[in-house]
């Protein structure tokens, strides 16, 4: 029972409905606005903490980004779900069908980020479109940009990093997944695809619920989303945000930038190859990665290093093996970690 | 009437069939519920976003976990 969604917009009129969400939203805005203040006051004034102080910096920093990006989180995923009901996975994979490659990337990678997804559907969704006659090269682009330019990851690196490396994130994983994928797909792996995939036939009818789904339905669904995603990540995102304030506080200024800063040439690709092994999802990596560049490590190499840990991680990967053989998920991870280091070193040289 | 509920062993998956047991024994039926977790099997239903609820053959619900009270009507709809 504990884990349905309360349906109880079924109960509330439309006027009930409209008024509850936007009374959400005034209390929203009214806790982001006041956030800054609200923790400045609690610990600077009341507890007495010194601004400049390791400590007072460290629990500052630690309260208030906590609170900004869980806020940050609850705001955006609740309005992406709303207007993700209005997309299905299968219309997606029908307007992909016909597209070959080239044009046909481009409109994955772009449809990756708008369509609902999760990384434990990346196998479904593959057989799902080869079997349907996708091009190979335009699922993996689908399959690229997808996981790496999800809602989560870009909210936070906004909150911690501002709309600018957002941006860039959003751009350069954008460019490696359609590239990506063009490349995977000029290969002809083919060959190295499990057969059964080829052997599926889709003779299921897809439902479309949401096509008719009710205004309240939605507002449900997206109450569920909140919760299932902050509820899996927080432990990962107290962890990242403590980690950092640790970082920002106490860790010695020419640490991180003897270790990786511009200085070092090989710093992009070690980052990359430290971050895909590395499974965190965007909520523990995005802080650490915040504190690093505070700390001076050049910002093309933090970028290389959450795109390398969001986009690819051990998980997805023991998951694809069963649609993959060895020789085309190595292919896949290659072609991915040269993009990835690639838009690591250009954003680097723009910067 | 055939009740399967399609996923390969997530979280949410147990939850759709936990909701699916509580809505059979509000209804009162003693129907088995068959758990589909082979991928190409999910795959060729037609369903890319998992859990799924399959009834008699038709996918009902996908990619979502409904609550208890919307089962249970997608369920005696089914029966009529």
């Amino acid at each position: 029972m504990t884990t349905a969604v309360p349906s109880s917009g079924h109960q509330l009129k439309p006027s009930q409905l409209w008024g509850s969400v936007i009374a959400a939203g005034f209390a929203w805005t009214v806790g982001y606005a006041l956030n800054g203040a609200f923790w400045d006051f609690i610990i600077y004034d009341l507890a007495g903490l010194d601004a400049d102080s390791h400590l007072g910096a460290s629990i500052h920093f630690f309260v208030y980004d906590t609170t900004k990006i869980l806020l940050l989180l609850v705001g955006i995923i609740f309005i992406v779900t709303v207007l993700r009901s209005f997309v299905t996975i299968e219309q997606t994979r029908r307007a992909l069908g016909g597209r070959h490659e080239g044009y046909g990337n481009v409109a994955a990678a772009g449809l990756g980020v708008v369509t609902p997804f999760c990384s434990c559907s990346a196998v479904p969704v593959f057989i799902g479109f080869v079997a349907a006659g996708v091009p190979l090269g335009v699922t993996m682009s689908f399959l690229i940009a997808s996981p790496m330019v999800n809602e989560v990851a870009v909210i936070l690196i906004f909150g911690l990093f501002g709309w600018k490396v957002a941006t860039a994130y959003v751009t350069f994983g954008l460019i490696v997944a359609v590239v990506g994928g063009y490349v995977l797909g000029r290969l002809n792996l083919e060959r190295w695809i499990e057969p059964f995939v080829f052997e599926t036939t889709i003779d299921g009818q897809p439902v479309e619920p949401s096509t008719t789904m009710p205004w309240s339905d939605r507002f449900a669904m997206a109450r569920q989303e909140v919760r299932t995603i902050i509820g899996k990540i927080w432990p990962y995102l107290l962890i990242g945000i403590g980690l950092g304030a640790v970082i920002h506080g106490w860790a010695p200024e020419d640490f991180f930038v003897n270790l990786a800063g511009s200085g070092n040439v090989l710093a992009v690709p070690l980052a990359v190859m430290v971050g895909i092994p590395l499974y965190s999802n965007a909520a523990g990596i995005v802080p650490l990665a915040g504190a690093l560049a505070d700390k001076g490590v050049a910002l093309g190499t933090v970028l290389a290093f959450m795109m390398a840990v969001v986009a690819l991680s051990l998980p997805e990967m023991i998951l694809l093996r069963r649609v993959l053989q060895p020789k085309l998920l190595a292919t896949f991870i290659g072609v991915l970690a040269t993009g990835i280091v690639t838009a690591g070193y250009l954003f680097n040289t723009i910067i | 009437m055939d009740i399967q509920v399609l996923g390969p062993g997530c979280k949410n998956c147990s939850n759709l069939e936990k909701a699916t047991a509580e809505a059979l024994e509000q209804l009162g039926m003693a129907q088995e519920i068959t758990k589909i977790t082979d991928y190409g099997q999910i795959a060729a239903y037609g369903v890319m976003k998992t859990p799924a609820l399959r009834i008699d053959g038709e996918i009902k619900v996908s990619g979502r976990v409904p609550s208890v009270e919307e089962i249970t009507k997608i369920i005696s709809e089914a029966t009529r």
